[in-house]
């Protein structure tokens, strides 16, 4: 079975967190996954860095630029992971743009995620209706889930489109918006988050974009089964460091 | 083979949208719209008739006679430098502008490299009233000062694009991110043939109208309405497209586009995308692009900001690829030297990015009995410190 639904069936809220591999130091990949893991986190994001990450804000954006300033590679994160399967159990999934995908070669790239114990992956510009026509039978063959977002402009025929296509879980994105932290969430994301709970759909739902602290977290897992936190890591990794992790976990989820 | 749009927005292999689902209702809400929109009389009358009364078109097609004996061709010249704001943009912006209207769009964003198409696009806000932000990159701001000014004389707010290479791929990200955030009140003109289905092809229609002037212009004045060769330059090719639309499917017109060299295809500082691209996907669109061996976008060179993009449009990779079209690429110093030839020759100095296409003339051989047409995209006012710096005049 895959991972991420071994992770659902234990039927707690999941807290997931995203970093861009590469940031803030070339090897930190690694560490920040081991202390991640020992801080209880039920699954990540590795961030696969882009030149231009068109859905992102300002942090991912800078982040993303200093890992590639770093020296960070698609292949380079591969043999970064190569072992990581002796050491990580929860699930992994890889994030990023398909143009440094297609560059790799789709299959390659397919291939090197089975070989190093992905799960799962995140294309933000990878549309479900492509991925429907052109690409999903090859994930399958290598076991990988693919994850779709979700808005509040989604309509709903579309939405349920997405549920027949998906495993794993649905991104939801907590509102009309580009990554970035927020301290609040306001009744049209509690209003969104309910009318999506009622749709009743088969995929569990997660949510991201916004969610930065314990009282975003707690409203995203009253209507969903999980959130995913991002920038503000990031920006805690970069003023803190991968040693305070678990200080940052511990903020978020008691 | 067709070299129009299909069905599913594909230029052959390129073209497509491959955009986050954020962005989904708004691009799904044009695809569904443009067609209809456009092919109402009511917007067909008001867009011909802006063309018309504020643009200035027809723009004449001009038989450039002393070029013509030197080069022993026949030679005319598409005059889309006398358009309204200086070059063929605008083509584009009042049909775009009509479309957000009818889309009940309260709010207008856009890229701009060089400022032409800012200016454009502000210009056509003011007409109507509508808001207008335009993104630019902090180092084109920097660089292009007087067309900055222009944007905020029209009342256009210019915000810095401060990400990345802070040039115009960067403005055109945070322009997309602005929609993202906006998705309901905000229409996005997009100022070339680029970006995800259906702009590529809207943008084409709207500069169709270069060809469609020129069919009738060529039969009046040559008794066809073909010429043997099309020649404009390419940045994401919106110029380009609106010269060769109706052309497109016509195979005794021979299609040449030309690209910046910059400093040489192999210096390293290029913005010849046919040449040095690869398929990928920029700003949506799958289409030839330069970048790494690892897939980052790289930032392209060329003297002139207006074909300094490091993609093509959909419809010019088709192009390439199926070989419809020849392409050719100039490097900085024929250009400019083009810029005085053309200046000193016919009396018109060009936009740089234009200069550029004239450059074929010392590449390609014509027939004395041949028609060649060049779209001449827009003057060289904009370009003007540029030529006193590099000619020291
Ligand atoms: C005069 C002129 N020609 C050509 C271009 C290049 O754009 P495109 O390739 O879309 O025509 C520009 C862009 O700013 C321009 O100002």
């Amino acid at each position: 079975m895959n991972r991420i639904d071994q992770k659902f069936k234990e039927g707690k809220k999941l807290l997931s967190l995203y970093f861009s591999a590469g940031h803030p130091n070339l090897e930190d990949t690694v560490p920040i996954l081991k202390q991640l893991q020992a801080s209880g986190v039920d699954m990540v994001e590795i961030g696969l860095p882009f030149s231009d990450p068109l859905a992102d804000g300002p942090t991912i954006q800078e982040s993303s630029t200093q890992a590639l300033r770093n020296g960070m590679t698609t292949e380079k994160l591969f043999s970064q992971l190569e072992e990581i399967r002796q050491e990580i159990q929860i699930p992994l999934i890889l994030m990023g743009y398909f143009n440094p995908m297609m560059q790799f070669g789709i299959e390659k790239f397919c291939q090197r995620c089975e070989e190093v114990g992905i799960d799962g992956l995140i294309i933000p510009d990878l549309p479900v209706d492509i991925y429907h026509e052109q690409y999903q039978t090859l994930f399958n063959q290598h076991g990988l889930y693919n994850m779709f977002l979700i808005t509040p402009q989604t309509s709903e025929e579309r939405i349920h489109f997405i549920d027949k296509v998906s495993n794993g879980f649905i991104y939801m994105v907590s509102s009309a918006s580009v990554t970035g932290a927020k301290n609040t969430f306001g009744s049209a994301q509690t209003d969104y988050f309910q009318r999506i709970k009622k749709m009743k759909l088969n995929t569990p739902t997660v949510v991201g974009f916004g969610i930065s602290n314990a009282e975003t977290y707690e409203a995203a897992t009253a209507h969903a089964r999980g959130a995913i936190i991002g920038s503000a890591f990031i920006k805690f990794l970069e003023h803190q460091g991968v040693e305070r992790i678990p200080e940052f976990i511990k903020s978020i989820r008691k | 083979m067709n070299f129009n749009v299909d069905e599913k927005g594909y230029y052959g292999d390129f073209g497509g949208a491959f955009i986050p689902e954020m962005l989904y209702p708004n691009v799904e809400e044009l695809r569904q719209n443009y067609l209809s929109i456009t092919a109402e009389p009511d917007f067909k009358k008001e867009f011909d008739e802006l063309l018309k009364v504020y643009v200035g078109r027809p723009t004449p097609l001009y038989f450039a006679k002393r070029l013509s004996e030197k080069y022993k061709t026949k030679i005319y010249l598409k005059r889309e430098d006398l358009c309204h704001t200086g070059a063929h943009k605008v083509n584009n912006t009042i049909g775009q502008i009509l479309l957000a209207q009818r889309l009940g769009k309260k709010r207008i964003i856009a890229e701009t490299g060089a400022g032409q198409h800012g200016v454009a696009t502000a210009t056509v806000c003011a007409l109507m009233g509508i808001e207008c932000i335009v993104y630019m990159g902090e180092l084109d701001i920097q660089r292009q000062a007087p067309n900055v000014a222009r944007m905020k004389m029209l009342g256009a707010e210019v915000r810095p694009a401060q990400s990345g290479s802070k040039t115009l791929k960067d403005a055109t990200n945070e322009a997309i991110r602005d929609w993202i955030n906006n998705p309901v009140d905000t229409h996005y003109i997009i100022g070339s043939v680029v970006g995800p289905h259906p702009y590529p092809d809207m943008v084409a229609r709207f500069q169709a109208v270069i060809s469609e002037e020129t069919k009738w212009q060529l039969a009046e004045a040559e008794g066809r309405d073909y010429p043997d060769h099309v020649i404009a330059c390419v940045g994401g090719g919106s110029n380009a497209a609106g010269l060769y639309y109706h052309y497109l499917n016509d195979k005794r017109v021979n299609i040449i586009a030309v690209e910046a060299a910059g400093k040489g295809i192999d210096s390293g500082e290029s913005a010849a995308t046919s040449a040095l691209g690869k398929e990928g996907i920029i700003h949506g669109s799958k289409t030839l692009l330069m970048q790494t061996p690892d897939g980052q976008i790289t930032e392209p060179y060329s003297i002139s900001a207006g074909l300094d993009y490091p993609g093509v449009g959909p419809m010019h990779a088709h192009l390439f690829r199926s070989q419809r079209a020849k392409f050719i690429s100039i490097p900085d110093q024929e250009a400019m030297d083009w810029g005085l030839t053309l200046s000193q020759m016919e009396g018109i100095i060009p936009a740089i990015e234009t200069a550029h296409a004239f450059a074929a003339l010392d590449v390609c051989k014509f027939g004395p009995e041949e028609i060649v047409v060049f779209n001449c995209s827009g003057r060289g006012d904009k370009d003007l410190d540029t030529y006193i710096d590099y000619f020291k005049l």
